[in-house]
């Protein structure tokens, strides 16, 4: 009863009820796909953002892009690959700066992965930290412990650093503040069959499971 | 007070245990300042100096002419001048070298031939001359000459620059196996050529260490760190790192440490600069992390001047990258690799791919392009060509796949 009266003393002075469960919103970075950028606002800053979808879905397209837009900001960015899965060729046509990029090749081990990427995030510094589980087998990517993805996650909270995982699936569950769930749309290929076919574009489908701004922007990725 | 040593021998290491300040005047000839080492020879300090020094220069076998006046002209005047050891007392520079020939001032050729014309041979003719007169004939030259034999000259020394070396050894009564105790002697040594380096002013960017083995080789390991650093704790970690990493093939007898001393980086970051991961922390991280993954697979990669499909070496972090900045106008597709590549049986049906079989692919040619041929490197011994063909498959991703000599590939899948 003390307690009411208290909080409504608290509030006359203030002149606005308390509100103490929501929290600062946190600052976004943009991924470099406009139209993703427009939906979702860019990816939240000292959070956990898992980008999920099958083989081909277009979520290293999405995850190279971040990394070009991170390292145009003249951020350091880590890439923890868990499968060794990274072309450097890809990423260097996608406009990522290779100089700013710490390439971390953890030889098919996502426990190697989880343990380079928590020394590096607990050392601090750096813009974007991605985890790259996107061939790891799901069974494999699910026995990482919630703990581990909570740790992962406590260490990045207050920091402007941006924490990426790549996975088919979505791993982190509630430690994740945003999962971006791709799907490839439809893919796009010109010229005759066996004589001048090529592929062109693929169009790729980012469902964003935020909810307080659900959305499903489709931006397209060019083959060439 | 300055003391000139004129002979044979090693002037300069004597000159070097009695002062830093040391001017190597000619090749004969050393000056050093031996000012404030009454405190430790006692007074009078000429007197207790010139005997520690003539000592010293009896047991290390040199034989040199000793003189210590107020300033250093005169004292290697008299050093020139005179044998054994003198002793100018302060204010009668003059007086002490008046005797000695004009010579020993090393005048140029035209000077010295006017001044014997005039008969002027000795120190003290030359002092007695009036200046006006010498400004007038001689020019600045010969009032110089004036003023070195009148015993007032008065010049800073020329200290030689001291050839820092940063070394420590240490020599073992019983070997060492294990790198436990090892890191002791590591710490040791470390602890110690920090300290030398913090009292210079000076860091690190560069530790060498050389191990010498019982059975009778050596076990050489250099650690270079991105920037210069004088953090101990660190170095220590990033040793000990290394060498679990690269044990020593026996036991140790000796262990030898030397580090290269550089300025240290002084850097003020902006408020708008983003920031950027404390460079010997990132080290030590980066080496903890290479201790499980393995060495050469962390860092930058940076991409090879050719057209072979995958090229690229991995950099250590903090090494410049050969810039290749490509504009990305839009969103690229990306290709994710299988390292190592997968062998594929494949269908073949009209020359094109029909179905595809690989370790974790396996699916009917729903849609391809190609084939793109490819080669290169046809001028060294290892040349390579290629037919590829980007596929989308029934099991709903688009993959490309190759034919070489060896067989069919599935290199990587567009994502």
């Amino acid at each position: 009863m003390g307690a009411t009266v208290l909080l409504k003393q608290f509030e006359s002075i203030l002149g606005a009820p308390l509100d103490w469960q929501s929290r600062p919103e946190p600052e976004r970075a943009p991924t470099g796909i406009a139209e993703l950028d427009s939906a979702t606002g860019g990816l939240p800053r000292g959070c956990l953002t898992e980008i999920v979808g099958p083989a081909s879905s277009g979520r290293t397209s999405l995850l190279l892009s971040l990394l070009a837009a991170a390292t145009a900001r003249q951020e350091v960015c880590v890439l923890v690959d868990a499968e060794d899965a990274f072309s450097p060729h890809s990423a260097a046509d996608a406009g990522v700066q290779l100089a700013r990029l710490l390439w971390v090749r953890c030889g098919h081990s996502a426990e190697h992965a989880l343990k380079a990427a928590d020394l590096l995030i607990q050392g601090g510094g750096f813009g974007l930290v991605v985890m790259d589980l996107g061939d790891t087998a799901p069974h494999t990517a699910r026995r990482i412990s919630l703990a581990s993805w909570f740790r992962l996650r406590r260490a990045v909270e207050h920091t402007p650093t941006l924490l990426v995982s790549l996975a088919k699936q979505s791993n982190a569950k509630t430690c994740a503040s945003l999962v971006i769930e791709c799907g490839r749309h439809t893919a796009t290929w010109s010229g005759a069959r066996s004589v001048s076919r090529l592929l062109r574009t693929v169009e790729v489908r980012a469902q964003s499971t935020d909810r307080r701004k659900p959305c499903s922007p489709v931006f397209t990725a060019r083959a060439i | 007070m300055f003391a000139c040593l004129h002979g044979t021998g090693n002037l300069t290491g004597l000159a070097m245990e009695f002062s830093p300040t040391v001017e190597a005047t000619a090749h004969d000839t050393v000056t050093f300042d031996v000012s404030g080492l009454d405190r430790i020879f006692g007074l009078p300090l000429d007197v207790a100096v010139a005997a520690a020094i003539a000592r010293r220069a009896r047991e290390c076998g040199v034989k040199a002419n000793l003189a210590l006046a107020g300033n250093p002209d005169a004292a290697i005047c008299a050093a020139r001048g005179f044998s054994g050891v003198s002793l100018i007392p302060h204010g009668d520079e003059g007086k002490f070298l008046a005797r000695l020939p004009l010579t020993l001032l090393s005048p140029t050729p035209q000077l010295l031939e006017t001044l014997e014309r005039w008969g002027i041979r000795r120190f003290h003719e030359m002092a007695a001359l009036p200046p006006l007169g010498i400004a007038e004939r001689l020019g600045g030259e010969g009032l110089r000459l004036r003023e070195l034999a009148r015993g007032e000259g008065d010049r800073k020394l020329l200290p030689l620059a001291d050839a820092l070396h940063f070394e420590d050894a240490i020599e073992l009564d019983y070997p060492v196996e294990l790198l436990e105790p090892l890191a002791f002697l590591l710490a040791r040594l470390i602890n110690g050529l920090a300290m030398r380096l913090a009292t210079r002013g000076l860091a690190t960017d560069e530790l060498r260490l050389r191990l010498k083995l019982e059975t009778g080789g050596t076990h050489e390991r250099c650690l270079r760190l991105p920037v210069p650093s004088l953090d101990a704790k660190a170095f220590l970690k990033l040793m000990q790192l290394d060498l679990e990493a690269h044990s020593p093939a026996g036991p140790i007898v000796h262990l030898w440490m030397g580090v290269n001393p550089v300025k240290p980086q002084a850097a003020q970051s902006g408020l708008f600069v983003p920031v950027a991961p404390e460079p010997v922390k990132l080290e030590l991280t980066l080496a903890r992390i290479q201790a499980f993954v393995g060495e050469g697979r962390v860092g930058t990669p940076e991409l090879l001047d050719t057209h072979r499909p995958d090229a690229f070496r991995i950099l250590p972090w903090g090494r410049p990258v050969a810039a290749l900045q490509r504009q990305a106008p839009s969103t690229r597709l990306a290709l994710r690799l299988f390292r190592p590549r997968r062998a594929a049986r494949v269908a073949i049906a009209g020359s094109q791919p029909s179905f595809v079989m690989a370790d974790g692919v396996r699916g009917k040619v729903l849609e391809l392009a190609g084939p793109w041929r490819t080669s290169g490197d046809w001028w060294t011994p290892d040349p390579w060509h290629r037919d590829e063909w980007d596929i989308a498959l029934s099991d709903g991703a688009l993959y490309r796949i190759y034919c070489e000599p060896a067989g069919w590939f599935v290199e990587g899948s567009y994502d």
